[in-house]
């Protein structure tokens, strides 16, 4: 048995506050404290996920929270993935508490995001393949979501007015949600009728970056129990795999991919394997672990970065084959109310991106919507559920949820 | 004062006997590396063995993907934040005989209408910045044949 119970979820509302990234941190853990019914003090570990952007209390996470929380001597982690930090940080809780290291262990993300595009670390750092392609290139993260989405339109058809249907979707889910930044109806004309940031892309199928903190208490599931909780939502698998040689498909940071040259040399095994894109193996490898596939699923918290990208995951963890996205969700399948509701939480479209935070944030809406305590947007009946991400320089993520 | 060039970056591209960008190409697996990796092979099938050596790519490519970019990038994108902001076009060139994907500004002048993704594009050099005493040269793409 690989499940872990979920004793607490909680979250700082995201938005631009304004404030230090510590502060929304404590905020969101305490919530979870609470909703476990916990004090601090009966936690035995604590895991940050870092940021880059606090300075050095950003990357050491773990004590910068302990000591906002107030030191109690807790062993702490910190761990550093860009975007999936927050899944790496369930994976050390997890890892601790099945080898019986704790009991119960606080999982703690948080960011203040500057205005506009996410820049590089400063300073000349010309041996730093994100430092090249903002200098070379101009290369910002909407450019290569720009290159996807055009990309898609010319192998599989898709058109703007197909992207413009991920953020009406995901801003009906997110008006109610009151966690998220946005949260208000949006139509197809306004994202039409929003500036170009990246062609195709426009200002509303691009996610906005956010202050946000999220937090989890994990626990065994012999403590839950004997906490009086019986039947607690469990995280039964976590991925954070990384991609295989050759990677033939584009991604942030790099300036070019891999080459498929020689890629059969020596094993003829690894080059059949490579043949499973980077996304697609991140949810192969979650859904091995768990012992479910996409057909067990109640609903799926994926990492829209654009809308064009949301589309990409349907079909990367098997809602639909290759350059069906669009279609499936033109037949209102993800939406709310329909046979697998994507991003029910409103999505990156709704919340707008706190690095650290959204894994951890994803896994929240998870445990809400398998407990039934989803409000307004709740999904009848979950029982499975999954969240997936990807950070840049290839770190795989992914969680399945269950109750 | 006469300007010098100088490469954005050393060592990924040469301009004698026209324009070329540089990668390197592992002698015991053939694989191909750009940006240029010169201290080990990353294939892990691959046993090593033999110095990594420097190769020209392919000076033609097709258009995998293209995008633009309407804001002007952070730093440490050269930019004037005075002057107003120009879009420059993006392209993701598949080279065929490498098996990769290379990404590059589009000359200036070529923007997302001008282009399609399958069309052929050739390597050229441009000019990424210039500074009192530097002229930074870099790589672009070009449809073959001029403009579409
Ligand atoms: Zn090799």
């Amino acid at each position: 048995m690989t499940d872990v119970a979920v004793l607490g979820a909680g979250m700082h509302p995201w938005g631009k506050w304004g404030r230090s990234f510590v502060e929304y941190g404590r905020v969101a853990a305490r919530a979870a404290l609470a909703d476990a019914g916990l004090e601090w003090s009966g936690v035995q570990s604590v895991v940050g996920a870092g940021t880059v952007r606090g300075g050095y209390p950003g990357y050491v996470a773990g004590a910068t929270f302990a000591r906002a929380l107030g030191w109690q001597g807790a062993r702490v982690a910190s761990v550093y993935a860009a975007c999936a930090s927050g899944a790496q940080a369930v994976a050390a809780a997890r890892a601790q508490i099945l080898a019986g290291q704790a009991d119960a262990v606080l999982v703690v993300g948080a960011d203040a995001a500057p205005k506009g595009f996410f820049a590089p670390a400063g300073g000349d750092r010309p041996d730093d393949p994100d430092w090249l392609r903002f200098r070379l290139l101009g290369a910002t993260n909407p450019a290569y979501f720009g290159l996807y989405a055009r990309r898609r339109m010319a192998v599989y058809g898709d058109t703007a007015e197909d992207f413009a249907r991920v953020k009406v979707k995901n801003a009906a889910a997110g008006a109610l949600n009151p966690l998220a930044r946005y949260r208000k109806a949006v139509t197809a004309e306004e994202v039409a009728a929003s500036p170009v940031v990246a062609d195709p892309l426009r200002l509303l199928d691009v996610c906005a970056t956010s202050d946000g903190g999220a937090a989890l208490v994990l626990g065994s599931i012999e403590f839950a129990r004997a906490r009086g909780v019986a039947d607690p939502v469990r995280i039964r698998a976590v991925s954070t795999v990384t991609p295989r040689y050759p990677r033939t498909v584009l991604d942030l940071p790099d300036i070019a991919t891999d080459s498929a040259c020689g890629a059969g040399a020596g094993a003829d095994a690894g080059a059949a394997s490579a043949a499973v894109p980077f996304r697609a193996s991140i949810a192969r490898a979650v859904y091995e672990e768990a012992g479910v596939g996409p057909e067990d699923l109640s609903l799926a918290e994926v990492y829209d970065l654009s809308t064009a990208l949301e589309l990409e995951w349907y079909e990367d963890i098997g809602l639909c084959g290759p350059g069906e996205g669009a279609s499936l969700l033109g037949k209102g399948a993800t939406a709310l109310g329909g046979r697998l509701p994507v991003n029910a939480s409103g999505g990156l479209a709704s919340f707008g991106e706190a690095v650290p935070a959204q894994a951890i944030a994803q896994v929240c809406e998870l445990t809400w919507q398998l407990r039934g305590a989803a409000g307004a947007r709740q999904v009848p009946g979950a029982r499975v559920g999954i969240a997936v991400n990807q950070g840049l320089f290839g770190h795989g993520s992914a969680v399945v949820a269950v109750r | 004062m006469e300007r010098t060039r100088k490469p954005a970056v050393p060592g990924w591209f040469s301009e004698e006997g026209g324009f070329r960008l540089l990668g390197t190409r592992c002698p015991a697996c053939a694989a191909v590396f750009f940006p240029r990796e010169d201290a080990y092979c990353r294939n892990p099938h691959c046993a090593g063995g033999g110095a990594m050596e420097e190769v020209p790519l392919s000076r033609r490519g097709r258009v995998w993907s293209y995008t633009d970019g309407r804001y002007r990038p952070p730093a440490p994108y050269p930019s004037d934040p005075e002057e107003p902001w120009e879009p420059y076009t993006l392209l993701a060139v598949e080279l065929e005989a490498e098996g990769m994907v290379v990404l590059g500004q589009a000359v200036p002048g070529v923007g997302p209408a001008d282009l399609e993704v399958g069309m052929e594009v050739e390597v050229v050099g441009g000019v990424l910045a210039e500074d009192a005493d530097t002229v930074w040269t870099t790589w672009r793409f070009r449809p073959v044949g001029g403009r579409a």
